[in-house]
């Protein structure tokens, strides 16, 4: 059994607009001290699957079926008041922008110590020397006095430090990071990531990591799932996702990344934009973008296979790579064409090598 | 800058602006048109040695800025001099008025608050549904319905049609008299309706503004209760706008005490004012003027501080 199992989670919005379906039968699981990633486009439906995790889903988002098992327990069929004993404690949370993330009339250090109170039944004293630990243990000088600042007196780097802390002060388990680097520039975000690595190390913490950027996946992550338009489309072991991308949109992902040493004028980039959740269309959600369609990619919804076997995948019990590409079902008359390198190593995997750096596509 | 330093500066801040409030109630009642020899007299017809008699014992033989530096020195000794109309020191005759006045007014403060922020609560909790709407209905009638009015309205009905309130003050019952306190219900809930209206509005806006930010999420995140969620970290943040029209309320309400005393024959400060304007009794008229810019001035002080305590952000 692992840590999170999360089986056929469908969560829709009902808008005025119309019903948004923002994850559809989402399968995936996350070990014990594990670092899982969830990479994908704005609106891919990132957040809201950790933010159905935590059930801080809001009006009008509804989980319509599914289940999130965590250590083999059912989340979605807790009470609230259940559910309240493992947010912060046993699974913690990590948002995007942490200067909006703090409570600007209260101190960091009430911030993270009101936790530890509610959670591991310390008196005052000891939440608030627990609490300039976890600042410490973060990497904030002189834990103790910036226990009292307010979180206007942190820096960036500081602030986003702080809410790691708060996610680490009960100790948990599972702690989901929503692009908690996103915000900041790239020498703290290398810094943080660090300090995530050291913690989840340290007290063996499964990380669920939800980034668009793959370059922090391929530096943090064990596993990664990308999502498009609320459809897992990859699920792989990272390397086999770098060398051996199974799904169009993970190989337009990749070229679109800056490389050193690149010498093209310009980024590649995927061209269009994801569909709206609310009218998505026919067949594969990324038939209208992707370089490799046939007519059959809008007919057919393509299923998530085992992309060695074209048997259905089972993310939860398997580790194998699976994608969701009528390539793998053996439905494309063409196939998919475009090659891996991999520079700076010997070792490469796809269907060519080529000198010409990054993934490309011909 | 600690709270204590912020408090300081702002305090001594409030000096040049109290100087400034002197100034203008001096030249205001100096620069209405008429003599006050005039109607000390009764527009009697003097001889030149009687009036200036007269006018050296009112001290108005002198230049306007001696006589506005011993007004205002004598004023921060608390001798605002005599009366023109009863010829009692001005001094006795707001004290005995300004006690009922306090009275009302802080029974109005304290119903505007007592209503409004429980109920800007509930409506911003409960944002969009029946409860919200309702209170919706109510505070646009509050806002709506003019002070002298709605005190009009409320006698007739209860004091006259029900009689549950007597229809005229006991004033010889003693200010904290039973009798006294319910008299002065009425004219309480007129004068707060209109703040209690708006109040309501304003909390449930900043709270509903303030139940979208991140860091709701962050402390649900934590796995609080969402009792503790609310009070603690909603109602703060909510709070930190709120403060500062409340404190300004004051003013509104020391303001329409002038109106609603007059409609419920009340013996405050506000119908003193109006009666002594009629008299051009310039002594009480400066007094009142002055004690009200005050007020309004400490109100503001008052809601800085609390805006300060409120949102470290501020007194940093």
């Amino acid at each position: 059994m692992a840590l999170l199992e999360v089986e056929d989670l469908t969560v829709r919005f009902y808008t005025e607009d119309g019903v948004v379906k923002a994850t559809n039968n989402l399968s995936y699981r996350i070990e014990a001290g594990e670092h899982f990633g969830v990479v994908g486009e704005s609106g891919a439906g990132k957040s809201v699957s950790s933010l159905a995790i935590m059930r801080l889903i809001e009006d009008p988002g509804v989980i319509e079926s599914g289940e999130i098992r965590f250590k083999g327990q059912n989340l979605l069929e807790l009470s609230a008041e259940e559910m309240r004993t493992i947010r912060g404690n046993e699974i913690a949370m990590i948002f995007q922008d942490a200067e909006t993330a703090l409570n600007p009339a209260y101190t960091v250090g009430e911030q993270i110590a009101e936790a530890v109170r509610h959670h591991m039944d310390l008196d005052d004293a000891a939440a608030r020397d627990r609490a300039i630990e976890m600042l410490d243990s973060v990497g904030i000088p002189d834990a103790a006095e910036r226990y009292s600042d307010y979180p206007h007196q942190f820096s960036g780097g500081m602030q986003q430090r702080a809410v790691i802390a708060m996610a680490l002060s009960c100790d948990p388990d599972l702690i989901i990071a929503d692009e908690p680097t996103t915000a900041l520039d790239v020498t703290i975000e290398a810094q943080i990531l660090e300090l995530l690595e050291e913690v989840s190390e340290t007290f063996d913490t499964a990380i669920q990591l939800i980034t668009h950027d793959l370059g922090v996946v391929a530096e943090f992550c064990d596993r990664v799932m990308v999502m498009y338009a609320g459809h897992p489309v990859e699920i792989a072991a990272v390397d086999d996702l770098y060398y051996n991308p199974q799904h169009p949109y993970t190989v337009g992902l990749m070229s679109s990344i800056p490389r050193i040493g690149d010498t093209r004028d310009r980024l590649q980039t995927i061209p269009g934009r994801m569909p709206d959740l609310i009218e998505n269309p026919p067949g594969c959600n990324f038939h209208p973008r992707c370089p490799y369609a046939e007519d059959v990619c809008a007919r057919r919804e393509p299923p998530l296979v085992n992309v060695e076997t074209g048997d259905p995948a089972d993310p939860i019990n398997s580790d194998s790579q699976s994608a969701a590409c009528l390539e793998h079902t053996g439905d494309l008359l063409e196939g998919l064409d475009y090659q891996v390198t991999v520079r700076g190593t010997d070792e490469s995997t796809g269907d060519a090598a080529s000198t010409d750096g990054g993934v490309s596509d011909e | 800058m600690s709270l204590q330093r912020f408090v300081l500066k702002r305090g001594l801040l409030t000096i040049p602006l109290l100087l400034g409030v002197t100034l203008f109630t001096f030249g205001m009642v100096h620069a209405i048109p008429g003599d006050p020899i005039d109607f000390i007299t009764l527009f009697a017809e003097l001889d030149a040695e009687t009036e200036a008699e007269i006018r050296a014992q009112y001290g108005l033989d002198k230049p306007v800025y001696i006589q506005y530096i011993d007004w205002v020195l004598n004023a921060a000794q608390g001798d605002f001099g005599k009366s023109i109309v009863t010829r009692r020191p001005v001094a006795t005759e707001i004290l005995n008025r300004l006690p009922y006045t306090l009275l009302m007014g802080s029974m109005a403060f304290a119903i505007a608050i007592i209503t409004a922020i429980p109920s800007g609560i509930v409506a911003a909790y409960y944002r969009n549904t029946t409860v919200d709407q309702i209170s919706r209905v109510f505070a646009l009638i509050g806002v709506a319905l003019p002070n002298f009015w709605l005190g009009l309205i409320l006698i007739l009905v209860f004091a006259s049609w029900l009689n549950l309130f007597p229809v005229l003050p006991p004033t010889d019952r003693g200010l904290l008299s039973q009798d006294m306190i319910i008299y002065t219900l009425l004219p309480a809930i007129t004068i707060g309706t209109g703040s209690t209206a708006l109040l309501m509005r304003l909390m449930r806006s900043s709270m509903v503004e303030e139940l979208d930010k991140d860091y709701v999420r962050t402390a649900r995140a934590k796995g609080l209760p969402e009792r503790t969620v609310v009070q603690k970290h909603v109602l703060r943040n909510s709070l930190i706008s709120v403060v500062t029209v409340a404190a300004i309320q004051i003013a509104f309400i020391i303001s329409g005490s002038v109106v609603v005393e007059i409609v419920f024959s009340y013996p405050g400060i506000g119908r003193l004012l109006v009666d002594r304007v009629g008299n051009r009794d310039f002594p009480v008229i400066q007094a009142l003027v002055l004690i009200i810019g005050v007020a309004v001035i400490l109100a503001n002080l008052l809601a800085d501080v609390l805006y300060a305590y409120l949102d470290p952000r501020i007194r940093y």
